[in-house]
């Protein structure tokens, strides 16, 4: 061997890794995305498409952000980036999905388009009193949940704030609401919410309240003090607003036993959800927070919460959780939690985290693995919203996500470079929002590409989003799912910071069969909020399938779902039956037979 | 951030001393681990061991291969894992793809073996590794950032460590030097952006400056060897990095480069090679003249 030849050997090796490395780059930015192709095509290869077709159907809403303190100015952009929010109702009890739209500038209007059930929505909120709740000095819209909480049939609201207490407003036969917050106990003053749920805790028939902060309390973030009003660490911030636990006691009035019940957090919350994880019979809470890690609230039967998230193997790895939503993705009985984060290419690699149960354990030894890599939907860009959904009715969980954090001028530089200045350093100087370098018209992590993941029936997903028509480049941040001309068809409704609430109605394959499930409590909370149901049944083959879905309240970011629970079961299947798990202290599962396939099913306790 | 390897036959044991003492080039593996384990336990950073595992298993496994080939022997294998842990630790992956981390680590150590001028690594080999890959595969890899926390006594303990430790290496200049050159470049930033003192000298407060500071810039292998040297160079370094952090919106064979983000590792990748070759030149030219110059090797510390 020549005394040469080795070291020609390692260098060929050497100089063969580099241009591999610049291959596989080149390759990677080249990958595939997607592109939209005709509807029929869709259809054919995905089975679905969305059209947007919200000012057809007289949606014309555009959001607006607030505008903070000047001391904010020259970071306004991102600390005044979030409060578009859309939550779906029924709030005159008709049977057509209903749907409420928050604006967040003081002034601005929230709008309640009522469905008139011709394809078209009437925005009636300032009829009934939902519009004008954003008066100077009262705070602005950060959301709004909807639930019975006095089991009169009808939904109520509570719609959460920056900078002023929440508003809980009774809903009076449908034709108008009042504001009850003071009487029924809603924290007053000055807080920063950015999420809230109504969850019967306790299992008591009646719904509690769970109200999460975000900003520090007694923070008016019209009137600063100062600008020491930043998270105190960018994955370890401790200085965020205080939750709320209110229970009702069932005669309209809530008490504050937050402290009682053993929450104590004071993370910047972005997204709660209530779901019994454990199989209790109690909703578990999870809370996904802003600058730090997940908290998982474990329920000892409504007597108690325990935080549980690293013995759940959660509470590790501390991202940027700004969604919580449930999902059966492998038809196995099981929920997992999707929570999304932040990645940009070249500047952050959080991904998003999807939470599955691990084999084997359940209860107390409950675990959880994130498999959001090995199932495809880490890769979210900077996330918001995301909702679990079965669009082709294949039987399977689809996931939509959307995403794009501040679209500025295009033809700016990014402001990534900039923000990753202040973001690496000490605590104390992230604190300070006068630290942050000026935003000026940059984007941070802009005009995103959104996400329509389909499930493969195995939790292996794929992104379609492009291809079924799922193509705006809007700061896409709530997203919810419902059937809103109950035709069996998950649409979409996607709420835009500073842009235009979309309506994207889905088509999917008329081959593939569908149902849906409307549970009205009657010992339980009259909405049946954390009623669990498991449907059975067979396809074509014989192929025995189940698949568990909750009622929820809050689901994703900022968002709440059509009320009722929508089963795709693919073609030539045959319903077995479903069981229902009522949200009551000591009930029984109650076995439901003879569902009917192609219609909304009521099921009462 | 890891040392140019020494290499002793197969079986070879050290030589070994009656007192207790600590072999130099244990220093900063032992330095480096400490503080993956601390941030590990308080932090828990890492969502997974493998990409760590990856890069230092291909970091050694590479090491003894080049060795066994190039040099007939098996050489200490405390650069590589230096190297590879460094890699583990710095590289962050877009899609959590693992090969990163394996060719990262492989480049870092090759680049010892195939680019040597008068028998000397000019570059940092984790440096070079790091900097090669952020540069070639920027949609694929970035560098740790804020996955490390902002906890100012967490940070304050390791700075007080590191900082005793380099002392003892009698390195301290070169980090004390980086970091007074980085406050006077970011006040210089800070009155040309408007931005304020305390944000453009808020990078050098965070976990990756912590790396980058105890352990790329001290390399005594990549390093000049004069200590006045070693304080201009590191000078220089905060200087390219300041001026790279001026550098926006450039493409590079077709994609980004992101020498802003970037900067300290693209400012040590092409001023460390600079003063060591410029240190040859002139040890060549002394040789010529019938001088002599400085010795080629030094003690390995990190």
């Amino acid at each position: 061997m020549s005394n040469h030849l080795p070291r020609i050997i390692v260098s060929v090796v050497f100089f063969g890794s580099l241009v591999g490395v610049e291959i596989a780059n080149q390759k990677y930015a080249a990958r595939p995305i997607g592109t939209p192709v005709q509807i029929a095509d869709a259809i054919k290869r995905y089975g679905f498409h969305l059209d947007e077709i919200g000012k057809a159907a007289g949606i014309d809403f555009v959001h607006h952000a607030p505008v903070l303190d000047a001391k904010l100015g020259p970071i306004m952009p991102e600390v005044a980036s979030m409060g578009a929010a859309v939550s779906i109702c029924d709030f005159d009890h008709d049977g057509l999905p209903d749907v409420y739209v928050c604006d967040s500038t003081i002034g601005g209007q929230n709008h309640l388009y009522r469905n008139l059930g011709d394809g078209k929505f009437d925005d009636v909120a300032a009829q009934v009193g939902l519009a004008d709740v954003n008066k100077d000095g009262t705070g602005v819209s950060m959301g709004a949940v909807w639930g019975d909480y006095d089991n009169d049939g009808l939904d109520d609201v509570l719609i959460y704030k920056w900078s002023g207490h929440p508003l809980l407003l009774h809903n009076n036969g449908g034709k108008s609401f009042t504001d009850v917050s003071a009487e029924t106990g809603i924290p007053q003053g000055v807080i920063n919410v950015n999420s809230a749920t109504f969850v019967d805790y306790d299992c008591d028939g009646h719904l509690d309240l769970f109200i999460a902060g975000y900003f520090p309390d007694n923070l008016d973030l019209w009137h600063l003090k100062d600008t020491l009003m930043m998270p105190n660490s960018f994955e370890y911030a401790s200085n965020g607003g205080r939750k709320f636990l209110l229970h009702n006691d069932g005669s309209g009035k809530f008490a504050d036993v937050t402290q009682q019940m053993g929450i104590d957090s004071h993370r910047w919350t972005l997204a709660v959800g209530a779901a019994d994880l454990r199989g209790t019979g109690y909703p578990d809470l999870v809370l996904a927070n802003d600058y730090g890690v997940t908290e998982v609230y474990a329920n000892n039967q409504g007597k108690s919460f325990t935080e549980i998230g690293k013995k759940v193997g959660i509470g590790y790895h501390p991202k940027s959780g700004m969604n919580c939503s449930f999902g059966d993705i492998m038809n196995d009985g099981r929920l997992s939690i999707y929570v999304s984060n932040i990645s940009a290419e070249g500047q952050l690699t959080q991904g998003n985290n999807l939470w599955v149960p691990k084999p084997g354990t359940s209860g107390d030894s409950l675990a959880f693995d994130n498999m959001a890599q090995s199932s495809g939907v880490d890769y979210g860009g900077w996330s918001f919203g995301g909702q679990f959904g079965d669009l082709n009715n294949d039987g399977s969980q689809d996931l939509v996500l959307t995403n794009g954090y501040i679209s500025g001028n295009p033809k700016a530089r990014s402001y990534w470079y900039d923000f990753g200045k202040i973001a690496t350093g000490f605590g104390p100087l992230i604190n300070d929002a006068k630290n942050w370098p000026a935003i000026h018209d940059m984007s941070l992590s802009g005009y995103e590409q959104k996400r329509v993941w389909i499930n493969d029936g195995y939790g292996t997903f794929r992104d379609v989003a492009q291809a079924v028509g799922y193509n705006d480049t809007h700061d896409g941040r709530s997203v919810a799912l419902g059937d809103l001309w109950n035709t069996g068809a998950l649409d979409m409704l996607v709420a835009n910071q500073k842009g235009p609430l979309l309506v994207y109605r889905n088509t999917p394959d008329p081959t593939n069969q569908w149902l849906e499930l409307e549970l009205t409590g009657t010992k339980s909370n009259r909405d049946a909020i954390g009623a669990q149901v498991t449907l059975y049944w067979k396809d074509s083959k014989g192929l025995e399938f189940k698949q568990l879905q909750q009622v929820q309240c809050a689901s994703g970011f900022c968002a709440q779902n059509d009320h009722r629970l929508h089963f795709g079961i693919g073609k030539g299947s045959t319903v077995e039956k479903a069981e229902i798990r009522w949200p009551l202290a000591g009930s029984q599962v109650q076995t439901v037979q003879n569902l009917q396939v192609g219609k909304v099913n009521e099921v009462k306790e | 951030m890891s040392q140019q390897a020494k290499t002793h036959p197969l079986g070879d044991a050290p030589h070994t001393k009656a007192k207790f003492t600590i072999d130099p080039r244990f220093i900063a593996p032992m330095l480096i681990t400490c503080v993956l384990l601390a941030a590990q336990l308080t932090a828990g950073i890492f969502e997974n061991y493998l990409n760590i595992l990856i890069a230092i298993g291909a970091g050694i496994v590479t090491e003894i291969a080049c060795g066994l080939l190039v040099d007939k022997k098996v050489p200490h294998l405390a650069s590589a894992y230096v190297s590879g842990i460094s890699v583990g630790i710095i590289l962050q992956t877009a899609t959590g793809i693992h090969w990163p981390y394996a060719v990262c680590a492989m480049l870092s150590i090759m680049s010892k073996y195939v680019i040597r001028v008068k028998g000397r690594h000019p570059w940092n080999p984790s440096n070079f590794g790091i900097s090669a890959v952020l540069l070639l595969a920027p949609q694929i890899v970035t560098a740790l950032s804020i996955q490390w926390g902002n906890n100012l006594y967490a940070m304050g303990v390791i700075w007080l460590l590191g900082s005793m430790i380099i002392s003892r290496l009698k390195r301290f200049h070169i980090c004390l030097t980086y970091v007074l050159s980085f406050a006077l470049f970011a006040a210089i930033r800070a009155a040309i952006l408007h931005d304020g003192f305390l944000t453009e000298f808020a990078p050098i407060t965070g976990p990756p400056y912590q790396l980058f500071v105890f352990f790329m810039i001290t390399d005594p292998k990549s390093t000049v060897h004069p200590r006045w040297a070693q304080i201009l160079v590191a000078f220089l370094v905060a200087a390219a990095e300041c001026a790279l952090r001026f550098v926006h919106n450039v493409t590079l064979f077709g994609h980004p480069a992101y020498f802003d983000v970037h900067a300290a590792y693209y400012a040590l990748f092409l001023v460390g090679p600079l003063a060591v070759l410029t240190e040859i030149w002139l040890t060549e030219r002394k040789k010529a003249a019938g001088s002599t110059g400085p010795k080629a090797t030094a003690p390995a510390a990190s």
